[in-house]
């Protein structure tokens, strides 16, 4: 107890090992409120689900928060439903339903959107209804957007219209839908739009509802990718995969080297031989192609490769620092007594000899933590990250392999990188400070 | 450490005296460590052989290739064609089986294991599916030495920047200690457990994708410049990043750790001794404190090198350097096991290589170093 009092005292000293707690304990709680609020199972349906959960978000659009530092402002994205507020449904002389469905919206970005969709869900039997759809501009222009007849499910893309675009003067719709005409730049005409639409049914029971959906280039708080999926699902899950990876990893390799290293230090001769030899095999096996043969021959689930990592890295050069200070533990006179009283052979390497070493191991496997959750990070840039849960690392390749560098969707690949980084260094600087407090041979300089 | 540091004048003496020992000693040394170092390269490959022919991916591509010869033979041959399907057939089967036979694949694993390594050892890992060498060979062995120079022109560059740097800078920290860059390197020190490709991102998106002064990647402008000389800056050029990248993913580190070997050795009584005899400051860095920490250096190097070989891959890929790690990353695109197994044999033996230099230069700079007493590790 008065051992734990003075290292906390000690690890107020250092500044660095305070944020670096403070970074872990934040990283935790995002881990636990993750995996209450999101599920595994519907993290997994969400990150692998196509079109049908994601048709509301534009393709890869920055972070919303990205405008507070833009001076242009960004469309944001938005999907209005038809429902009783702004549905008005009437009945004509011959009995059908005329339904109006009004979409008022507030548009006061200084960009172009990058699309507009209207997602139709009929109701008929034989004949389709009818709609026809017009657009109140803020200065009060009339556009009549399109007269068409609809589907049992129908969706209606704007800019795919070349009788819009035709009637625009040429322009593409999500351009000169919103065009400024008095303006000399292109800029859009900001304030309160509406969008009206106006559908003759002609069967007695005939119902249509439409959702709208405007296109923005920012969408939630993370940004999209190129298949229209929220970033913060696989930013939010990458966190508990990438902890519990580190940790497991780091905890079992170190653990593992310990023991075995005490045995080999305790029982010596052919057991000492033939441990150092795996060690001195262990250096040129190649570690990263192994586990890339391993992925691609056998698993690519997390925990097969959590497994392979561990076996792969206790025989590492971790094997020999503990060896040679095992070896000055095991001259000291109390295991000297505790061999007199008649201690077995077990007891002393597993009461003995790996408490002393404990100090040297804490910093040890706290600094080994950030390796290994780059390592998850490295497999799934290989192409080798488990097959359905959404990493930090996944959404790394996505975004190299779409070219994000190259088109400019920096935001893509940053918000990941910045939570690797945090990661590694705040376990990093921990693990640096307790091993300044744990050997303080170190500590003079 | 204390008894054969503390009077390095009577050593390098006696060293003039016999000159042939140190050669000698380094040779048997030398000699000793090529023949473990091989014995230990077979067991890895044969274990990484094991690893790969628990799911029979080995005896996979041997019967692949078996299957392409017989399939050659029959399309050449024009006694096959008046034959009937079902008949050609079955004779196509018994060739194959026959030839399986021949090679030995109905024996026992142990016994195919052992033809595996050889086969293994000397990379005779057959034909590709899918992929080819630059030059057109389908053969694994064309198609991985192709791509070993570019390799190994990216990393011997970049380490042997990374450990003149390390040692530079470690060595003018150690001496202005605790001012204001010694305490930029402590805090800077963490950032070491980043790997290089992930700096490799932030380095492309700063300067070739925001200030577009350097390429996103690649190994020469496309197409390549004529001129041997405009050839060369192209290629620098195209350098320039990688080997940044590397540098910055463990200079950091390197440097810290290297530092404080100095800093616990110059405090040593020999060290004090010699500034008392007013020798000066670089004789005194060279003689005392360099040449006593260089093994230890040389041997946490050793590590680093290991680490850098094994984030080559993705380094390679994210920089898109036609190197070997480049070609593994095409092969498990491609799922060509016989590439895949090849290179984790070539890595094996860069590995085996690596370790081996600084075994080689260890025993040159250490004269402790005898044949049977093996690395004293620090």
């Amino acid at each position: 107890m008065n051992n734990i009092l003075k290292t906390l005292h000690e690890f107020r000293k250092y500044p660095s090992a305070i944020v670096g707690s403070v970074i872990i304990l934040a990283l935790i709680s995002i881990a636990i409120y993750t995996t209450i609020k999101i599920p595994y199972p519907e993290a997994i349906r969400l990150w692998r689900g196509g079109q049908d959960v994601w048709y509301q978000n534009p393709v890869n659009a920055e972070p919303i928060w990205f405008n507070i530092f833009r001076k242009e402002k960004l469309p944001e994205s938005f999907a209005l439903q038809s429902d009783e507020s702004n549905k008005i449904v009437t009945q004509n002389t011959e009995g059908f339903n005329v339904i109006e469905i009004t979409y008022p919206f507030d548009y006061s970005f200084d960009s172009f959107p990058q699309e507009l969709t209207l997602f139709f869900k009929a109701d008929y039997d034989e004949k389709q209804p009818y709609v026809s759809a017009t657009l109140l501009t803020p200065d009060e222009r009339e556009i009549r957007i399109a007269d068409f007849a609809v589907a049992a499910s129908q969706t209606y893309i704007f800019s795919q219209d070349s009788r819009l675009e035709r009637r625009l003067g040429g322009l593409v719709p999500r351009e000169g839908l919103f065009l400024n005409p008095d303006s000399d730049s292109p800029k859009p005409v900001q304030g309160q739009y509406t969008l009206k639409l106006k559908i003759l049914t002609f069967e007695k029971d005939s119902d249509v509802n439409a959702e709208f959906v405007l296109y923005g280039n920012v969408a939630g708080w993370a940004g999209t990718d190129h298949m229209r999926r929220d970033l913060s699902v696989a930013l939010l899950w990458g966190t508990p995969v990438a902890l519990s990876f580190g940790l497991l990893a780091a905890l079992g390799t170190t653990v593992t080297t310990m023991i075995i290293a005490a045995v080999a230090v305790w029982y010596g001769g052919w057991v000492d031989n033939l441990i150092q030899r795996i060690t001195e095999v262990n250096l040129v096996l190649p570690f990263l192609p192994i586990l890339i043969m391993i992925g691609t021959f056998y698993s690519r689930s997390i925990l097969t490769i959590l497994g392979a990592t561990i076996i792969l890295s206790v025989f590492g050069g971790a094997i020999i620092t503990y060896r040679a200070v095992f070896l000055q533990v095991k001259e000291s006179p109390y295991i000297e007594a505790a061999q007199a009283y008649g201690a077995k052979n077990g007891r002393i390497v597993l009461l003995y000899l790996i408490p002393r070493i404990i100090p040297l191991l804490i910093p040890q496997m706290v600094t080994l933590i950030p390796s290994y959750v780059f390592l998850e990070a490295s497999l799934a840039v290989l192409g080798l990250g488990d097959p359905v849960l959404p990493t930090w690392g996944k959404v790394i390749t996505d975004a190299i392999s779409k070219g994000a560098l190259y088109q400019g969707h920096y935001y893509w690949i940053l918000q990941p990188a910045f939570l690797l980084m945090l990661t590694g260094l705040a376990f990093a600087m921990l693990g640096f400070v307790l091993d300044r407090i744990f050997n303080p041979r170190l500590r003079g300089v | 450490m204390a008894e054969t540091t503390f009077q390095p004048d009577s050593l390098a003496v006696e060293r003039r005296k016999h000159g042939t020992t140190t050669f000698a000693r380094v040779a048997r040394y030398t000699l000793a460590r090529v023949i473990t170092l091989f014995l230990t390269t077979v067991v890895g490959v044969y274990l990484t052989i094991l690893i790969a022919n628990m799911g029979g991916y080995v005896d996979q591509i041997q019967r692949a290739t078996i299957r392409e010869d017989v399939n050659q033979i029959v399309r050449t041959d024009v006694s096959f064609k008046a034959l009937s399907q079902v008949e050609r057939d079955s004779r196509i089967n018994e060739m194959i089986r026959l030839r399986e036979e021949r090679v030995g694949l109905d024996q026992p694993f142990m016994v195919r294991s052992v033809r595996f390594l050889t086969n293994a050892m000397t990379l005779n890992l057959g034909w590709a599916q899918n992929m080819a060498s630059d030059s057109g060979s389908r053969q694994v062995r064309n198609i991985m030495l192709e791509r070993l120079p570019p390799t190994l022109f990216l990393f011997a560059t970049s380490n042997i920047l990374l450990f003149f740097f390390s040692v530079l800078i470690a060595l003018s920290l150690s001496r202005r200690y605790g001012n204001f860059w010694d305490r930029v390197l402590v805090g800077l020190a963490p950032t070491g457990s980043a790997p290089g490709w992930f700096y490799g991102i932030f380095l492309i998106l700063i300067f070739a994708a925001v200030f577009r002064v350097l390429p996103y990647g690649g190994m020469v402008a496309a197409p390549p410049p004529p001129n041997p000389f405009d050839y060369f800056l192209s290629l620098l050029q195209h350098l320039a990043l990688p080997v940044l990248a590397i540098t910055l993913s463990t200079i950091f580190l390197n440097a810290y750790n290297w530092r404080t070997f100095f800093l616990i050795y110059s405090s040593e009584d020999y060290v004090e001794m010699a500034k008392a005899k007013g020798l000066s400051q670089r004789m005194l860095e060279r003689r005392y404190i360099l040449r006593p920490t260089l093994p230890t250096i040389i041997s946490t190097f050793a590590l680093t090198l290991i680490t850098l070989w094994t984030g080559a891959p993705i380094l390679e890929g994210v920089f898109n350097w036609p190197g070997l790690g480049q070609t593994l990353l095409r092969a498990i695109g491609q799922y060509e096991t016989s590439v895949i197994v090849g290179s984790t044999v070539i890595f094996a033996y860069m590995l085996a290589i690596t370790v081996f230099m600084l075994d080689f230069i260890y025993a040159i700079v250490d004269p402790r170093v005898k044949v049977g007493g093996g690395i004293k590790h620090k």
